[in-house]
């Protein structure tokens, strides 16, 4: 059961909203799509699932062509944002209905029906109607209909976006679990990246319309294609800082200068774009080598354990995250060090020229 | 301006006295009829009297003895279920239509519904009276029913998108992808969640079908003569037959009373056209 996208995209009023995609989902994997709000998840779901027809390519499931195939005939299951069950049906029937639909057997059925609510812990629920539960349970009860039909692809777009935090933690733990029992192929999206590298699997990054990176999660995350992906993968967005490599030394800023070590001491002259996450930037000097960088502070976030720091650096604005809760005056300069083990090189044009060296490393 | 709990006492019965005068505005013509159907013409043309005297039931007994009485109500409720069937079944998939897709025009035709309740049914009476006598159907129920939909229809359309467009989209979504084709989504999944949106529609198709005068008495003449024209007509040799009149007259507002019952906790919505 593989599912392949083949330059499929999607145009909508003469705007595009999917431009052409290439993609393909091995048998039983979790597969992430990573992006923004208006990145494109969502079309790209809807296409997935039969809902819109492409503009342009192929939907190919097993190798069959199903594009413009009914949706009723597809082998799919969706999970909306909201949480969509028939209002006016017990638990037990909405989770039933599509077995329903298939014409099992009314053994068969409860089986299925006891076994999925158990599993999405839903058994003291079955006989009450959906708008009488929870946030969360709900949910458990859109989760538990998609999954009881045995669908080879379940469509899961934003399933925790709606829930309270505390909900949204346990039933993301539960996630992985219900794949492994499912052994369908999952496609999750979000928008946060901490969801993507806790779910594992593939991911694919996407950017206005486009799927900028797809490979194996940990992949996409250390060693990004371009810094579009660089930033949409990392929570704050990946700083960026435009220096000019020339001979032992890179240029930055307002005439600033730094020896150029780690990843940019291989680099040829030129004009380069280094990336950093939020996390790598330091407040107290690390050991081994490291470079300064003046900036003024603008706005402290702190979150109990961590503060997050708002920097104006030369125009630039940067954002790191340093442990611990620190009173910090604002609109001082600060100094802050990085380790340049840590910084991923760009060329101007975005294109990754070279991965930090820690990436390398892991 | 309520001064606190001691004033609270002292303004309660003048509310109690406002609320009572306008109950009592409200009731008056009402009950005058009541009254009036269980008086004999000699008492009501004798003099005031603010109860029956003479109480007597021959009023109701004569309407409900006499078909050329009773058959008016059976008549008015023939078109009226036919219409109020009619317009939703009509009105259902137009209003899904409007709800549910985009298409060249459609706020222009959506606009479009609603002007034909602009004009009043009078403007009708003439090109329909001859229509329907040309094709025979002339003095049948169903051309009564037709007739009204022009205006139900449009109405019906208005409050079914209304409630029809506060259904997220996405659960029509979810019974494809479970399998359930259109037709059977629309009537196990959909017409639950929009039962009560149904109910309000059917109940002001009702309404105006069995208020509405002029249309049904030019378009019948014996078979299907509504009980409103019955009423208007009946000048009998010895003058106006006053309490049978008035009878007649409680008859025909009880079957509005009750339907208003079954809908009276959607009521606003509907005079909203759905859209609260």
């Amino acid at each position: 059961m593989t599912l392949t996208l083949d330059g499929v995209s999607k145009v909508v009023n003469g705007q595009v909203h999917i431009h052409p995609t290439e993609l393909t989902f091995a048998p039983g994997t979790m597969n992430v799509l990573l992006g923004p709000t208006l990145a494109g998840k969502t079309s790209l779901m809807r296409l997935m699932a039969g809902l819109d027809v492409p503009a342009t390519g192929r939907i190919l499931w097993q190798g069959t062509d199903v594009t413009g195939m009914r949706v009723q005939d597809r082998a799919v299951a969706m999970v909306y944002q909201q949480f969509i069950n028939y209002p006016s049906m017990s638990v037990y029937d909405n989770i039933a209905s599509p077995l329903r639909l298939q014409g099992k057997s009314r053994t068969e059925i409860d089986r299925a029906v006891q076994e999925t609510a158990a599993m999405m812990k839903l058994t003291p629920m079955l006989a009450r109607k959906p708008l009488e539960l929870s946030g969360g349970q709900q949910q458990r009860c859109a989760l538990a209909r998609a999954l009881v039909k045995g669908a080879g692809l379940v469509l899961l777009d934003e399933p925790l976006a709606n829930l309270d935090y505390k909900l949204r933690e346990e039933l993301r733990l539960e996630i992985p679990r219900i794949f492994e029992a499912a052994g369908s192929i999952f496609v999750y999206a979000t928008t946060e990246p901490e969801e993507a590298l806790l779910l594992g699997g593939n991911t694919a990054t996407l950017w206005e319309g486009r799927v900028t990176q797809f490979g194996p999660t940990p992949q996409v995350y250390r060693q990004p294609k371009d810094a579009t992906t660089a930033r949409v993968f990392s929570d704050p967005p990946m700083n960026f800082l435009a220096v000019t490599k020339a001979g032992d030394s890179i240029g930055f800023g307002a005439g600033q200068k730094a020896p150029a070590i780690g990843s940019l001491a291989g680099l040829a002259d030129g004009r380069y774009l280094a990336g950093f996450r939020p996390n790598h930037l330091e407040i107290d000097r690390p050991e081994g080598a490291a470079m300064a960088f003046e900036a003024r502070l603008k706005v402290t976030e702190i979150t109990g354990s961590e503060t997050f720091v708002h920097l104006d650096h030369h125009g630039e604005r940067w954002v790191g995250l340093i442990h611990g809760v620190r009173d910090l005056e604002l609109g001082a300069e600060l100094r802050v060090w990085l380790d340049p083990a840590h910084v991923y090189v760009f060329s101007t044009d975005g294109a990754l020229v070279a991965p930090a060296a820690y990436a390398l490393a892991a | 301006m309520r001064g606190g709990i001691a004033m609270t006492g002292r303004h309660l019965p003048r509310i109690n006295i406002v609320m009572v005068l306008y109950l009592l505005f409200l009731m008056l013509p009402i009950y005058w009829l009541a009254n009036m159907s269980l008086k004999t013409n000699t008492e009501i043309l004798g003099g005031f009297s603010l109860w029956p005297r003479d109480l007597t039931f021959a009023n109701y007994a004569k309407i409900l003895g006499d078909p050329a009485w009773y058959m008016g109500y059976v008549n008015s409720i023939i078109y009226v279920s036919m219409n109020t069937v009619l317009s939703v079944a009509v009105a259902l998939p137009a209003a899904y239509a409007f709800s549910r897709y985009r298409f060249m025009g459609d706020k222009h035709l959506f606009f479009w519904l609603l002007t034909n309740r602009m004009a009043p049914p009078a403007v009708f009476a003439l090109p329909f009276f001859q229509l329907y006598s040309s094709v025979g159907l002339f003095d049948t129920h169903i051309a009564v029913a037709l007739a009204h939909t022009l205006f139900n229809v449009p109405l019906a359309v208005w409050i079914l998108e209304g409630f029809m467009r506060g259904v997220p989209k996405e659960i029509d979504e979810t019974a494809y992808i479970d399998g359930y084709s259109f037709p059977r989504f629309f009537v196990k999944i959909f017409m639950p969640l929009i039962a009560s949106g149904v109910g309000v529609a059917a109940f002001f198709c009702f309404m105006f079908s069995w208020v509405e005068l002029l249309l049904s008495r030019t378009l019948t003449s014996v078979d299907a003569k509504p009980i409103a024209a019955t009423m208007t007509r009946t000048v009998s040799a010895s003058g106006m037959d006053w309490g049978v009149l008035a009878a007649a007259g409680v008859l025909t507002i009880l079957p509005g009373a009750l339907v208003i019952w079954f809908v009276r906790n959607y009521i606003a919505k509907g005079f909203a056209l759905g859209r609260v």
